[in-house]
């Protein structure tokens, strides 16, 4: 049972037609575009469920597109992006596919390639009303709603990497929503996701980093 | 402790009672507590969205629009127009209500901006009906932007204990809470007390309760549409009932929690799967291949 804000009820300002085909398509994208943070040649959205079979009525494929150049839900240039997006030298493609029965009906799993030609996975889940979660990062399960400002942490599972963690975000003042590890397997990678009540400044990112023994990358992500 | 936290209508009525103070007041101050903003900040906020209502309005009348699929599209003109030279049927604020509602349900399905209320299919009742009457009523944009918070605190307590997602419960979840937030906001701008406010959103639920979500072609055009045309009407009626000294025979949290349970036992065909009702009739399975090809 959850404490709704007026602004979940009255809101998302957006652009139609669906709150979760159109603005939370555009909120996936972007969310996927910042764990990325770093410059993509190109993406393959991988649409399932009712994703797939409606992209096109509800704008679902100008959404991502839309939101993996950055724009907010309300930004008309949505209505634009495939024009933008080719501008800006940036590949994209929709397939739909099957991701599983277990899936949620409208998820997408956005694939965006480097120009290293490495790739990033992330899945996202449009769960009504605007909101969304992310559901996995390359391959590894975990949870985040982008509706917190989100820390996101790659670091090797290892003794320490907790307790240093948190001791950066204590030091900057900061009060932790929601916090969770989640790992590939023990001793492999590992990411610690922190959603925070207010926000989190590059400070803490940087007193993170430091730690280059534990610590291989993070992040904040603001949607 | 959040001591201006509402969980239920019966809280909500228990609050605005002991501080003398309306719905919208309580809202308010609900927020600034949960959410640590300021009055001016909350104010300012909902004022943005009221503005992109009224600019979704004026462009239902003014363009030429289109959905994407190609269902809908020139209503809000047609209402205008007939409302120009003849009398309308229904009453002028009626045809005006429902032209609004309609319009701005146009710019929904043509990627047009518009706010989620509670959700992008149900975002053409507020507006029609609350900013119409308001204007009709010669009420200004703060005492508007005021009653957006009693329809906000609705909307809240349905989220909350019920749903507003046509996917868990069919058209009466989201409509029936658009109706319902925007006959709440109604009575209270046109003077009528809390649990009046209450009693119109609980008639606005149950004078559709068991309506289904049957989208055709899975788009939010039609029926969704027409249907804020009939939460337009929901709204005004059950807001001019209450105002008459109508109540509800059953409480608002007793309606919400009917709803739910309605809304739960639907078929997954009637909740947006397009799979029956209108979606799946000879005609809308036509629309939906043609659409889709």
């Amino acid at each position: 049972m959850k404490n709704y804000s007026v602004f979940d009820v009255i809101g998302p300002r957006m652009i139609g037609p669906s709150s979760s085909h159109t603005a939370g398509a555009a909120r996936i994208a972007l969310a996927a575009r910042k764990v990325a943070h770093e410059k993509i040649k190109s993406v393959k959205f991988y649409l399932h469920g009712s994703f797939a079979q409606t992209y096109k009525g509800h704008g679902t494929d100008k959404a991502l597109v839309g939101g993996f150049m950055g724009f907010a839900t309300d930004d008309e240039r949505i209505r634009n992006s495939f024009e933008i997006a080719r501008e800006n030298g940036l590949e994209f493609e929709f397939i739909p596919t099957n991701l599983g029965e277990e899936r949620h009906p409208n998820t997408v799993k956005v694939v965006m390639t480097k120009y290293d030609g490495s790739t990033i996975e992330v899945i996202g889940e449009s769960i009504g009303g605007g909101n969304i979660k992310i559901v996995g990062i390359n391959g590894l399960d975990l949870e985040f709603t982008g509706a917190f400002s989100t820390l996101i942490v790659k670091q090797w599972d290892k003794p320490g990497a907790a307790a240093h963690i948190t001791n950066c975000v204590a030091k900057n003042n900061i009060n932790i929503a929601f916090m969770r590890i989640y790992r590939e397997e023990k001793g492999e990678n590992a990411y610690t996701i922190i959603e925070v009540d207010n926000g989190i400044s590059d400070e803490v990112v940087k007193d993170i980093k430091l730690e280059t023994s534990i610590i291989q990358d993070a992040f904040i992500i603001r949607l | 402790m959040n001591k201006l936290n509402f969980k239920s209508g019966r809280e909500l009525l228990e609050k605005c009672t002991e501080k003398g103070i309306s719905i919208a007041e309580a809202c308010i101050l609900r927020e600034m507590e949960l959410y640590g903003r300021s009055r001016e900040e909350i104010i300012a906020d909902m004022d943005k969205s009221y503005r992109i209502m009224r600019n979704a309005i004026e462009r239902g009348v003014t363009e030429d629009l289109v959905s994407m699929g190609g269902l809908i599209g020139g209503e809000a003109k047609k209402l205008k127009m007939r409302r120009e030279s003849t009398p309308p049927v229904c009453g002028s604020i009626v045809s005006k209500a429902m032209g609004a509602a309609m319009g701005v349900m146009e710019v929904n399905a043509s990627m047009g901006l518009i706010v989620a209320a509670p959700t992008a299919g149900s975002c053409g009742i507020l507006p029609g009906a609350l900013i119409t009457a308001a204007d009709e009523f010669g009420k200004s944009d703060e005492e508007i932007v005021k009653a957006l918070f009693s329809a906000a605190a609705i909307g809240v307590i349905i989220t909350r204990n019920a749903t507003v997602s046509g996917a868990e419960g069919g058209c009466q979840a989201e409509t029936g809470a658009a109706a319902g937030m925007a006959a709440a906001g109604i009575v209270e701008l046109m003077g009528g007390t809390p649990l009046q406010a209450l009693d119109s959103a609980a008639i606005c639920l149950k004078n559709i309760m068991g309506l289904i979500c049957d989208p055709i072609a899975g788009l939010v055009e039609a029926p969704c549409q027409k249907r804020n045309a009939i939460g337009v009407a929901n709204a005004l009626i059950s807001s001019e009932l209450v105002l008459a000294g109508i109540g509800s025979i059953v409480p608002f949290d007793e309606v919400v929690q009917s709803m739910y349970e309605v809304g739960k036992r639907m078929p997954m065909e009637l909740r947006e799967t397009a799979l029956g009702g209108v979606a799946s009739s000879p005609t809308g399975c036509t629309l939906c291949s043609r659409i889709f090809k």
